[in-house]
């Protein structure tokens, strides 16, 4: 007997009703704030330089565009619609992301991105735990320190320990040759995602800020307590890794130069060189706005609505059923 | 060899890993958002039957293991050796050492397929099907008429399995057994 293909969602029609709602609620917020909702392409003319993110990559054709990427994020599109001029805006959008498939990843996703002009990280901070605690009616967040979460939870100091100390410390997950090419940063968000993020936000949500500038991304950087951190917060609820989000770089030459570092990171591991968005550097050129942003994924939001552990749940197709 | 690398890791997967054959149970991906990836990986060692649980880093690989299934009748023991013959008309014969058959042992029947798991082409592992029917060959005498319910009883079978059957059961009787448990599930009407 020939075996029927999976062809039914996986999520219950109770979880695939309160994404509806999630969405309303998410709408209804941002109209209250006058804070517009605009659509960008999924599909667009460049990819990303994260050295940590594998875009998919298209085979558009036409009018002499050829190739393309489905996009990461919205962000450099998003940030050209601010340079223009466009205020308080925000989306949800699908995004990509290559090889990621497991309990709390899907290759494609849905995300909610936000940008504030005149908002720095504190103030955009506030402005998500209004969102997220009011759909979840939870408790409002604390905020801890990257390096005081590290310290608490790894038992080491992300901005003094050796290096020698450091692979040490890793070696309760990774064998010495395995750790022989891992990077600084690599090896801390090994000790991040097992040692520190299973206990985040299992009482209390919780914001980690100050992340260490080498991890800053398109965050700006500035000195606290003499050591210099990105201006970069991520919001955890239950050990589940919620929304990333920035007081923004605007300096258009700091953002080229990190396009670099990010591709000789990706040379450095075998990955293809990124050409950098110039369109997203045209648009800095001309000037953004001073604004925070943030980008939040809404089907984990819904795993914490719902209580699940497994996106499954709350998509209607996951990977293996696309 | 073959390999695989983090994003084919899947449930099922066949590979070495310090040198033994291995079956990836579980695989999940560990990534922070902007951060590096990695592989949470749990794997039950198809030598010794150990369950590891291993990290690695998006974009390692591990050599695939020659490991696949196939269905063989059980022929004959020579005293070191259980043989089995290939049923896809081959007549190919592969002998089984002890290791390998393990606990089968008390399930094997000539005549009947099981599923032998061969590594590089040799007998790593002999599984029984489900269900395996087999005679009684040694019990108390059976008790005619008593169908009721909480009694039982050891009954050796022909393979030397002993089940816990209920007390009418005599002996030359066959008897439907669940391996997975080593439950009796009913007689079996002599053909």
């Amino acid at each position: 007997m020939k075996s029927q293909p999976d062809w039914q969602p996986t999520a219950t029609w109770a979880a695939l009703k309160s994404r509806a709602q999630q969405a309303s609620f998410v709408r209804d917020f941002f109209a209250r704030r006058n804070v517009l909702e605009v659509e960008t392409p999924v599909l667009g003319r460049c990819g990303v330089t994260e050295p940590n993110l594998d875009g998919v990559s298209a085979q558009i054709s036409a009018r002499g565009v050829e190739g393309g990427w489905l996009q990461t994020s919205p962000e450099y599109h998003m940030k050209r619609m601010l340079a223009a001029g466009a205020g308080a805006i925000y989306q949800i959008s699908k995004v990509f992301r290559n090889g990621e498939r497991g309990r709390r990843h899907n290759p494609e996703f849905s995300m909610l991105e936000w940008y504030r002009p005149g908002f720095d990280d504190a103030a955009l901070m506030s402005e998500v735990s209004d969102l997220v605690c009011g759909w979840l009616n939870c408790p409002r967040p604390q905020t801890t320190s990257y390096r005081q979460a590290m310290i608490a939870w790894a038992g080491i100091d992300p901005f003094d320990i050796t290096e020698k100390d450091l692979r040490q410390r890793c070696r309760q997950w990774l064998e010495p040759e395995q750790l022989e090419d891992l990077s600084r940063d690599g090896c801390l968000d090994l000790l991040m995602s097992f040692a520190v993020e299973p206990n985040l936000g299992t009482e209390t949500p919780v914001f980690i800020n100050q992340y260490p500038a080498s991890q800053a991304s398109l965050a700006r950087i500035s000195q606290v307590g003499g050591f210099d951190v990105a201006h970069r917060f991520e919001l955890h609820i239950n050990g589940l890794e919620l929304c990333n989000g920035y007081w923004e770089l605007t300096d258009v030459e700091e953002q080229r130069a990190r396009f670099e570092a990010d591709n000789l990171m990706r040379k450095a591991a075998g990955k293809p060189e990124m050409n950098a968005d110039e369109a997203f550097l045209a648009a800095l050129e001309y000037g953004l706005p001073d604004c925070a942003g943030v980008a939040l994924g809404l089907d984990r939001l819904l795993m914490l609505k719902i209580g699940t552990r497994d996106i499954a749940d709350v998509l209607a197709f996951p990977l293996e059923r696309a | 060899m073959a390999s695989y690398s983090t994003n084919e890791f899947r449930g099922g997967l066949k590979v070495l890993l310090d040198g033994d054959p291995c079956i990836i149970l579980e695989n999940e991906l560990v990534k922070p958002g902007k951060g590096q990836a990695f592989s949470r990986v749990r794997l039950r060692n198809l030598m010794s039957n150990r369950v590891w649980d291993r990290t690695f880093k998006s974009g390692e690989s591990l050599e695939a293991a020659d490991v696949m299934d196939q269905d063989m009748e059980y022929l004959y023991t020579d005293g070191e050796f259980w043989h089995f013959m290939l049923t896809d008309g081959s007549f190919e014969q592969y002998p089984a050492d002890a290791k390998a058959v393990g606990d089968t042992l008390k399930w094997l029947k000539e005549q009947d397929v099981y599923t032998v798991t061969l590594y590089n082409g040799a007998p790593l592992s002999i599984t029984p099907p489900n269900f395996v029917e087999l005679e009684v060959v040694e019990t108390d005498p059976g008790m005619k008429g008593d169908t009721a319910q909480g009694g039982s009883k050891p009954a050796t079978l022909s393979t030397g399995a002993v089940v816990s059957v209920p007390l009418f059961i005599t002996i030359g009787e066959v008897l439907k057994v669940d391996t997975r448990s080593g439950e009796y599930m009913n007689r079996v009407k002599s053909s």
